[in-house]
């Protein structure tokens, strides 16, 4: 371990100089402790460090949104999950929210105001494309330029939330040949991991979800699969294993792309 | 005179049968817990003219839609001719609108088109559903009735169609005899070209055609509205109070429970005031374990079901060779609901318990854990049918009054209780990504 450069406060750090950040980062759990999805979370603290955005994370006051137990059934979870974190944020009187996750952004969006938690929520390449328009942050295409890129639709950013394009603009951006699967956009197929099935084996069938889509995305012979969604790329990064191809496809989030591209 | 009464008193009869099975059934349907359909009036609406009216979600599939269009809008607008054949019968007249003079013959002409278009439509529907080899319509799901209840209706729409072009051909060669009471009206650009087979006939053979042509065409119309509410065909009228009711809301928001609300939220905030519960009540559990406990719309969605399996075809669990199928879900509810109606015809209005429930005895805890709640289900479906809101509220069901979460769910349960996260770290290392190198 050494001495990171990325620039971090938290919000208690903000409270306690009497300030108020632009936006919350929500990290969320993956983001916070899985491996291979903190990876994630510093390629989104590189482009707001980059771009020079006043942001801040909850740290050790963050706690699951409790998505995957409302998607299990589990109510009760859910909701004190929720008023613990709808009670941290109106009590540093949050306002605006970036998430680096599909299902933090739609739950707290969708599912924390009718339990009294409003707030302007967006997802990471919502805020990056956003960024891009602006002039804040240009991209160039770097080692991506003419490779052949393709995008699975996380779930909870296309079909739940109808954000389809912001990802492909992006990956536009890199000037890159970006091929669509089969089934993409609305008619997207789930990489398997949704609804609490990350944290259970899969019913009796006769093949893993990830696998039939790991296969589909494979097919146009891609050097990368992107994806926006941390669980996606567990279940993805999974299904090139499956097939030997890990060598020769990288699975990397959108912000990732970004990151490497421009050497953030 | 005779053939007046007869068909007065069809019509009546064939009226009042279905009136009273489609009461049985909104019966049935309201007698789900209560929901309130967000949007306004403007937003349900536009749905529904989108979705149902516009087809608006059908042109996913190009082909199916094309047929599917000829169908709809060939029985909407040869109903229109139907009106006539009703005030025909009324009165024993022979082609009463024919006033109309040319109009009268475009609109014949028109019909004549569209009832070409629908014969077409339905063979090529037919042919794709028992010769096309397409996963949904070969599956376990449509074994026995549902099956049958399919070919049945292409079957009966092919004979349909081919009585209204029979009686039309046996028409024209009787006005072109000018035999009483068969006064020149009408144009006929489809069954003109059939009419060779009819011509070497006497006219009174021709006349008996041309009535049993009549009769069975409008036999047949009544037939069919007292099969629809038996049949996946009742989504002709349901697909328009369903996608009308239709939630305007993010495909990914699912509804918050009320009473969980009541019971957590005063622990984070004391001004918090719970809804009024009258102690006399009896207290409702939480999910849904039969049909009793699911809301109306829920309840409307399984009665529109017409188990095309759009869903299925499209759900991750269920194309990967798990038993969870969306369209099952629908099919099983409206089993159930089926079952119950009819328990409670038994004994006098009242359901007596029969040992079984929806859950376990017709949709299994197996199905239910498959669902990874990406709602391809829910984009899918053409009449806005959520199956997703029923596996939701069984999965409660299993999870907050019985404990029956599969054992690694558990974990993940107990893991956020204790850590606030699903996994076993520990929340003061919720930071140390800031400091770790790549």
């Amino acid at each position: 371990m050494s001495t990171s450069n990325l620039k971090v406060e938290t919000m208690a750090e903000f409270a306690a100089r009497g300030e108020m950040p632009e936006i919350l980062f929500w990290v969320g759990c993956s983001g916070s402790f899985d491996d291979r999805a903190k990876k994630i979370t510093r390629a989104i603290v590189k482009i707001l460090n980059h771009v020079g955005i006043k942001f801040a994370v909850l740290g050790t006051e963050e706690s699951c949104t409790g998505d995957h137990a409302k998607r299990a059934g589990n109510e009760f979870l859910f909701q004190m999950q929720a008023m613990q974190n709808i009670t941290v944020l109106n009590g540093y009187q949050i306002k605006k929210i970036v998430t680096g996750c599909p299902h933090c952004f739609n739950t707290i969006k969708h599912e924390y105001p009718e339990l009294g938690g409003n707030y302007e929520v967006i997802h990471h390449t919502e805020l990056v494309r956003q960024l891009i328009a602006e002039g804040k942050l240009s991209v160039q295409g770097g080692s991506f330029q003419g490779k052949k890129i393709t995008y699975h639709d996380p779930c909870y950013l296309g079909r739940a939330n109808n954000i389809y394009e912001a990802p492909r603009e992006i990956i536009a951006e890199l000037d890159a040949d970006l091929s669509e699967m089969k089934r993409s956009r609305a008619k997207g197929l789930c990489c398997g991991a949704g609804g609490a099935q990350m944290f259970k084996e899969a019913e009796k069938g006769n093949k893993e979800v990830n696998i039939e889509r790991a296969e589909e995305a494979l097919a146009s012979q891609p050097n990368v699969i992107a994806v926006a969604c941390p669980f996606c790329n567990v279940m993805m990064t999974d299904g090139v294993k499956h097939f030997n191809k890990e060598q020769e496809v990288k699975v990397l989030d959108v912000a990732e792309l970004v990151v490497q591209a421009n050497n953030l | 005179m005779i053939s007046i009464a007869v068909f007065c008193l069809l019509t009546l009869a064939s009226v009042w049968l279905f009136n009273r099975n489609i009461g049985r059934i909104r019966k049935s349907v309201l007698s789900g817990r209560e929901f309130s359909p967000k949007g306004n009036f403007n937003e349900h609406f536009s749905t529904m003219l989108r979705v149902a009216l516009g087809q608006g979600k059908m042109v996913s599939r190009p082909l199916s839609a094309v047929m599917h269009i000829f169908v709809y809008v060939g029985f909407v607008l040869i109903n229109i001719e139907v009106i006539e054949m009703m005030v025909d019968g009324f009165i024993g007249l022979h082609r009463t609108f024919h006033f109309l003079g040319s109009f009268y013959d475009f609109l014949i002409g028109f019909f004549e088109i569209l009832a070409l278009l629908v014969f077409i439509g339905v063979v090529v529907f037919w042919l794709r559903r028992n010769l096309g080899r397409i996963k949904r319509f070969m599956s376990n799901d449509l074994n026995g009735f549902p099956r049958l209840d399919a070919n049945a209706i292409l079957i009966a729409e092919i004979f349909m169609m081919s009585a209204l072009l029979t009686m039309n051909a046996t028409d024209q060669v009787l006005q072109s005899r000018s035999v009483t009471g068969y006064h020149v009206a009408g144009s006929f650009p489809v069954s003109k070209w059939i009419t060779f087979c009819f011509s070497g006939m006497s006219s009174d053979s021709l006349i008996l055609l041309e009535r049993g042509a009549w009769w069975f065409h409008i036999m047949g119309i009544f037939a069919f509205l007292n099969y629809l509410p038996f049949s996946k065909h009742l989504h002709i009228i349901l697909a328009f109070p369903n996608t009308f009711f239709t939630s305007v809301k993010p495909m990914g928001q699912l509804n918050n429970l009320e009473a969980v609300t009541d019971v957590v939220k005063p622990n984070f905030d004391p001004s918090y005031v719970p809804r009024e519960i009258d102690p006399n009540a009896t207290p409702i559990a939480f999910g849904a374990r039969d049909v009793f406990d699911l809301n109306w719309k829920q309840l409307l969605d399984a009665y529109t079901c017409t188990e095309c399996g759009r869903c299925s075809s499209s759900c991750p669990a269920n194309t990967t060779g798990k038993l969870l199928s969306p369209r099952k879900i629908m099919m099983s509810t409206r089993d159930r609901m089926e079952d119950v109606a009819k328990n409670k015809a038994a004994n006098g209005g009242n359901f007596v318990d029969d040992g079984k429930s929806l859950l376990h005895d017709y949709i299994s805890a197996e199905e239910l854990w498959a669902c990874t709640t990406c709602n391809a289900c829910v984009q899918e479906c053409p009449v806005n049918i959520d199956p997703l809101s029923i596996i939701i509220e069984m999965r409660r069901y299993l999870v907050m009054e019985k404990s029956e979460a599969p054992a690694a769910l558990n974990g993940m349960f107990s893991n956020l209780e204790n850590n606030g996260a699903p996994w076993q770290f520990s929340p003061s290392d919720r930071l140390n990504w800031v400091n770790e190198n790549q």
